[in-house]
């Protein structure tokens, strides 16, 4: 059998991180599920959002798991790529910026 | 156009090869069968309430080939209920409290009888004439161009399958073009008054995910369904019924076919919700076949389980003491009805 770090099954266990700590999980479980209700934002804006991070801090399970729940939340392909794409721009241009340091130290450094 | 699972040989067109799936992995020890999980409950037996609701297939002919579709319906089905089995389902309406009749199919538009059978419930007074009407069928041939002004004069409540309100994902699911004409005939039923505010005229939507996803907020997408149809097209109806896809027939088909069957199952299960259990359809409805025998629903009828009555397993033999003492039968598929917020003909339940 192939032997990966990430396995598609264990997005279903988990809650199971309760089994070693289950005061602080039971604390994460319920400020997580506080998080996603709906509020100032729908649950779709937020299941989107959840999305583009999920791409940004290139989480398997998350992808996996925001996929399916902004389309159960009725986003469409579109909306879905869109936040990628911000999660990209985000993710690009924080490496862009920089730019600006290098240039300020190489200006420094030159004549 | 593809066919149905029955014109093509696919062996799931055989209801023992989907039973065989329903009652094998996960439910050999992973997951809890329905049962089970009904007993876990102290709900097992299901017990019926009044009978409200008579469903009606009148057929399994349709001019659609829905990816989806429960009764594996398609222009390649012939089966089709008979004048003397409308008419006794017209009888048993007549003599009983039922206050409900609800046409569907197939296009139940098809059956040659369909404007007799209306007409004849209306005479009798029947409270209330549902049609589950694809939309389709009222611009697929002249002959039923006028459908629209045929259901207001009966006052007939139109409720119509659209799984999203652009056209890639209804045409993914329902076939090419399908949006385009639903949205015309939607129009047509708009001019007339159907789904306007008081106007008496019920237009109702379903919405059924197009994939192996269950349903997610049915107010939050009526809500959207409103704001983009009224937006893009004029369009207006009454309200957006979210139902779950049940796992039988080409819908079965489609989650073994992409892989998503264990998948899908396990989010049923996970998405049990015991508030849903109490409000069912199957409590206050029975199906009836084109052939006049009786189920607890549409879905049981397609897998060919009969209502638990032994003496009153057929129209001709109706006898509303022994259905109302009857035990619903349960499936696996029978998840699909209580994940979430819930699933029936009528939406959500829980």
């Amino acid at each position: 059998m192939e032997k990966t770090y990430y396995d598609p099954k264990d997005l279903k266990k988990f809650g199971q991180i309760a089994e070693f700590e289950p005061q602080l999980a039971e604390k994460f479980f319920d400020w997580y599920g506080a998080v996603f209700k709906e509020g100032a934002l729908t649950q779709r804006e937020k299941s989107l959002i959840a999305l583009a991070v999920s791409h940004a801090v290139q989480c398997p399970y998350c992808i996996d798991a925001y996929t399916e729940d902004a389309m159960q939340k009725g986003a469409n392909e579109a909306m879905m790529m869109e936040a990628v794409h911000v999660a990209s721009a985000i993710r690009g241009g924080a490496s862009m910026v920089h730019g600006v340091q290098m240039m300020n130290k190489a200006k420094k450094l030159s004549m | 156009m593809i066919k149905s699972l029955k014109a093509r040989g696919n062996k799931l067109a055989e209801i023992k090869n989907q039973l065989k799936i329903l009652n094998s992995s996960p439910f050999n020890g992973e997951l809890p069968t329905f049962k089970e999980k009904l007993e876990q409950l102290n709900d097992f037996p299901m017990k019926p309430t009044n009978i409200e609701i008579f469903q009606i297939n009148v057929g399994y002919m349709c001019n659609q080939v829905c990816k989806h579709c429960h009764v594996d319906a398609g222009p390649d089905r012939k089966e089709v209920m008979t004048k003397d089995y409308l008419q006794k389902c017209l009888d048993i309406l007549e003599k009983t409290k039922i206050h409900t009749v609800d046409l569907t199919g197939g296009a139940p538009e098809m059956n040659p009888h369909f404007r007799w059978f209306v007409e004849e419930a209306t005479k009798i007074g029947v409270q209330e004439i549902i049609v589950r009407s694809n939309l389709t069928i009222i611009r697929a041939n002249k002959k039923y161009h006028d459908l629209p002004e045929f259901f207001k004069k009966h006052n007939v409540h139109v409720v119509s399958s659209l799984p999203y309100y652009q056209a890639g994902k209804t045409d993914a699911q329902r076939g090419d073009g399908v949006f385009k004409s639903s949205i015309e005939a939607l129009q047509s039923l708009n001019e007339l008054g159907y789904g306007v505010p008081d106007s008496g005229l019920q237009l109702d939507l379903v919405y059924n995910p197009t994939g192996a996803f269950l349903p997610g907020d049915q107010a939050q997408l009526e809500m959207e369904f409103k704001q983009n149809l009224k937006k893009d097209f004029g369009i207006e109806f009454n309200s957006l019924f979210t139902i779950t896809n049940i796992p039988i027939s080409r819908y079965l088909d489609y989650l073994v076919a992409s892989d998503n069957y264990e998948e899908y199952m396990y989010k049923l299960v996970t998405a049990f919700n015991p508030g849903a259990v109490k409000g069912v359809m199957c409590r206050n409805t029975i199906s009836v076949d084109w052939d006049g025998f009786m189920y607890d629903c549409d879905f049981n009828q397609m897998l060919d389980m009969k209502v638990a009555a032994p003496s009153s397993q057929h129209i001709n033999d109706f006898d509303i003491i022994a259905l109302s003492k009857r035990n619903i039968l349960v499936n696996q598929h029978c998840y699909g009805c209580t994940a979430g917020a819930g699933s029936s003909c009528q939406g959500t339940v829980a």
